[in-house]
C-alpha cells in the first residue's frame, strides 16, 4: 500500500496537479442531461479519451476516470445496476491508455462517487451493502488498470468508512475527499477538522485526503485550512469549483476565470494542500493557468481567511464550525428525558 | 443540561409545559415521547388541528430555523422529522374526520436525468412538518410526470430539485411546457438544489429559488398566504 504510482510521485514532488471537471467537460461535448456519463465509456470512448487527454495536455499529474456514478445504486436509475463493474473497468482502461501515452508519469485515479442513499439507521442503506457496492466498483477500476481509487464528493463519514473498507478488500491504495457545502460543513454536519481527525482513523489509511466540490473556491480553501490545522501526516487534496454556476443563454457557465483559478491553486498550496485540482466548471484552460502559476511561484505563507476572501471572494457562511463563532442553539432545553 | 437525570412524567405537566416539552422532544428527535404527548393532549380534549399547529408544527419551525442557520444538520433534522411523523400518524385519521383545513398541497420531484433525492426528501419532511400535504414523485422525472402529478393531486405548489449543473436546465423545459399548455400560473413553482441560485430561478421563470428545506417551507407559507389574499380580493 505504501508504494504506488501516486505515492512515488508524491515523494518526488512538492505539489501535484490533479484534473478539473468531468461533468462540465462532457456536457460541453454533447452529453445530454438525461444520460449516465458512464455509458460513454462504451458508446463514445473517443470523447472520454478527449476528456482525459484534455487534462493531461493541460499538465495534470493525476486524472479521474469517468466512473463517478458507476456504482450499482446510481446506475440502477438507468436500469444498468448490473454494469457497475464493467463500466468502471472501461473507464479505467481508457484512462490507462491515455496515461501510458503521456510520456511522463500520470496517475489514473478511479473515481468513486456517493451512492446517493442515506445510510442506516437514518436511511435504508446498510454498511454491508454499501461496502459491497463500492467493492464491486473498485474491482472494476482495478481490472481496468487504475493506479489508485479516488472516492469523492462524500457527505457522510459512514459512507466514507464503507468505501475505505472496500478499497482494502480490493487491495487498492485510495484517496478520499468530502464535499463541504452546508455552512462550511458536509451536508451531514461534519466539520473540516472533524474530517481530518476521522480520515486518519479510516479502516484503510488513505494515500491523500481532502475536499472537493462544495460551494466556491473560497469555501474550499477555508476547508483546506481546517484540514491542515489538524496537522496530520496524510497529504491534503484541494479540488474546488471554478467559481459559482451562472445560467447564461440556456447553458450553465461557471464564473471562475482561468486567472482566478491560478490564484486559487497558489492559495491552496499555501494553505497546506499538496494535490491541487478543480471540480465543476474547471476546464483545460483553467488547468494550464494553474500549472503555470504553481511552477512559476514559490510556496507562500499560510493565507488568512481575509486574504482568501480578498483574492477569491467571500464565504458562503460566516463560520464553518471550527471556530467559536459557530452558531449555537439559542433555547436552553430543560433536559433530555434520557441520554 | 442532561447532567441530572430528572425523571419527567409527561402526564403531570400542565398544557403549556407539555407543549414546551414537545418542542424540546421534537428538537431532540424523541419519537416515543412525542407520541405519548400527542395522546395525552387528545385525552385532555385538545382538537387534533390544535395539537398539529401548536405542538408539532411550531416545534418543527424551531428545528427548521436552526437548520437554516447551520446549527442543526441533516441527521438531527431526520430524527426530528421522524418524531414528528410518529405524532402525525396518530393525528392524521382524526384530522380527516374533523375536516380540518389543509395548509397547502405540493408535488415535488427531481428533474429528468438527476437521481439525487436526499434534498427533496428533506423538503418533503419539512413541508409535512409544517402541515403541508406533499406528493413526492421521486427522481428522474420528465415533464409529463410533473404535469400529471400536479393535476391528479390538485397541487398548489410544484417543487423541482436538481443536484447537477447538467440537469438543472431541465427545470426550464418543465416551466416552458406548462406555460405552453396555459397552466403555468395555476401553480407556485419553487426550485432548489445545490448548484442553483436566485439568479437561475429568475432566469428560468420560477416563482422562487429556495436555498434549503427551511427556506422552502417559509417561502411556501408566504406564497400560499399571498395566493389566498388574492383569491379573497379577486
Amino acid at each position: 500500500m505504501t508504494d504506488n504510482a501516486l505515492s512515488r510521485l508524491l515523494s518526488s514532488r512538492d505539489w501535484l496537479l490533479a484534473d478539473g471537471a468531468t461533468g462540465t467537460n462532457l456536457f460541453n461535448m454533447g452529453l445530454s442531461s438525461g444520460d449516465a456519463p458512464e455509458f460513454w465509456n462504451e458508446d463514445e470512448p473517443d470523447k472520454i479519451r478527449a476528456l482525459y487527454k484534455g487534462a493531461v495536455d493541460a499538465g495534470s499529474d493525476i486524472f479521474l476516470t469517468n466512473s463517478f456514478g458507476g456504482n450499482a445504486s446510481r446506475l440502477k436509475l438507468h436500469e444498468a445496476e448490473h454494469r457497475a463493474r464493467e463500466l468502471s473497468r472501461l473507464s479505467a482502461e481508457i484512462g490507462r491508455e491515455i496515461a501510458d501515452a503521456a510520456g511522463r508519469p500520470v496517475v489514473v485515479a478511479g473515481s468513486m462517487g456517493p451512492t446517493g442513499e442515506i445510510m442506516a439507521p437514518m436511511g435504508s442503506l446498510t454498511h454491508a451493502r454499501a461496502v459491497e457496492m463500492f467493492h464491486e466498483q473498485a474491482e472494476g477500476l482495478k481490472e481496468g488498470g487504475a493506479d489508485v481509487l479516488w472516492v469523492e464528493t462524500i457527505s457522510a463519514i459512514e459512507e466514507m468508512k464503507a468505501a475505505a473498507e472496500a478499497a482494502g478488500l480490493a487491495g487498492m491504495p485510495f484517496c478520499c475527499t468530502m464535499s463541504f457545502d452546508t455552512a462550511g460543513r458536509t451536508m451531514m454536519g461534519l466539520t473540516s477538522e472533524g474530517w481530518a481527525e476521522q480520515a486518519a482513523k479510516l479502516p484503510t489509511v488513505p494515500t491523500a485526503f481532502g475536499a472537493n466540490c462544495g460551494v466556491g473556491a473560497s469555501d474550499l480553501l477555508r476547508t483546506v485550512l481546517g484540514l491542515s490545522n489538524v496537522g496530520g501526516e496524510i497529504p491534503i487534496i484541494a479540488k474546488g469549483n471554478a467559481g459559482i454556476p451562472k445560467y447564461v443563454d440556456g447553458h450553465i457557465h461557471y464564473d471562475g476565470t482561468p486567472e482566478l483559478m491560478a490564484e486559487y491553486a497558489l492559495l491552496a498550496r499555501d494553505a497546506g494542500a499538496t494535490i491541487i485540482g478543480g471540480c465543476c466548471g474547471t476546464m483545460p484552460e483553467h488547468l494550464e493557468k494553474m500549472r503555470a502559476a504553481l511552477e512559476s511561484h514559490e510556496k507562500g505563507p499560510r493565507p488568512s481567511l481575509d486574504r482568501i476572501a480578498e483574492v477569491l471572494g467571500g464565504f458562503s457562511s460566516p463560520s464553518d464550525g471550527t471556530d467559536d463563532a459557530a452558531p449555537q442553539p439559542e433555547r436552553t432545553r430543560r433536559r433530555r428525558r434520557r441520554a | 443540561m442532561a447532567d441530572e437525570e430528572e425523571d419527567i412524567i409527561l402526564s403531570e405537566l400542565d398544557d403549556d409545559e407539555l407543549v414546551q416539552q414537545m418542542h424540546d422532544d421534537l428538537y431532540d428527535g424523541l419519537k416515543e415521547e412525542i407520541e405519548e404527548s400527542v395522546n395525552i393532549l387528545l385525552e385532555r380534549g385538545w382538537q387534533p388541528y390544535e395539537i398539529l399547529t401548536k405542538a408539532l408544527v411550531e416545534g418543527m419551525t424551531i428545528v427548521g430555523v436552526d437548520f437554516r442557520d447551520g446549527i442543526l444538520f441533516v441527521p438531527e433534522v431526520l430524527l426530528a422529522a421522524n418524531a414528528m411523523k410518529g405524532g402525525m400518524a396518530i393525528l392524521k385519521p382524526l384530522l380527516a374526520e374533523t375536516g380540518a383545513p389543509t395548509i397547502g398541497k405540493m408535488v415535488i420531484g427531481t428533474v429528468k436525468g438527476d437521481i439525487h433525492d436526499i434534498g427533496q426528501n428533506l423538503v418533503t419532511m419539512m413541508m409535512e412538518g409544517a402541515g403541508f400535504e406533499v406528493k413526492n414523485i421521486g427522481i428522474n422525472n420528465p415533464v409529463e410526470n410533473y404535469i400529471e402529478a400536479c393535476e391528479e393531486f390538485d397541487a398548489d405548489i410544484l417543487g423541482m430539485s436538481a443536484l447537477l449543473t447538467t440537469t438543472m436546465p431541465y427545470m426550464k423545459v418543465v416551466i416552458d411546457e406548462m406555460a405552453e399548455k396555459g397552466i403555468r400560473d395555476n401553480y407556485i413553482v419553487l426550485v432548489g438544489g445545490a448548484p442553483l441560485n436566485e439568479e437561475f430561478g429568475r432566469a428560468i421563470g420560477a416563482d422562487a429559488y429556495c436555498r434549503d428545506a427551511a427556506v422552502a417551507v417559509e417561502t411556501a407559507k408566504e406564497m400560499m398566504a399571498r395566493k389566498h389574499n388574492q383569491l379573497a380580493a379577486g
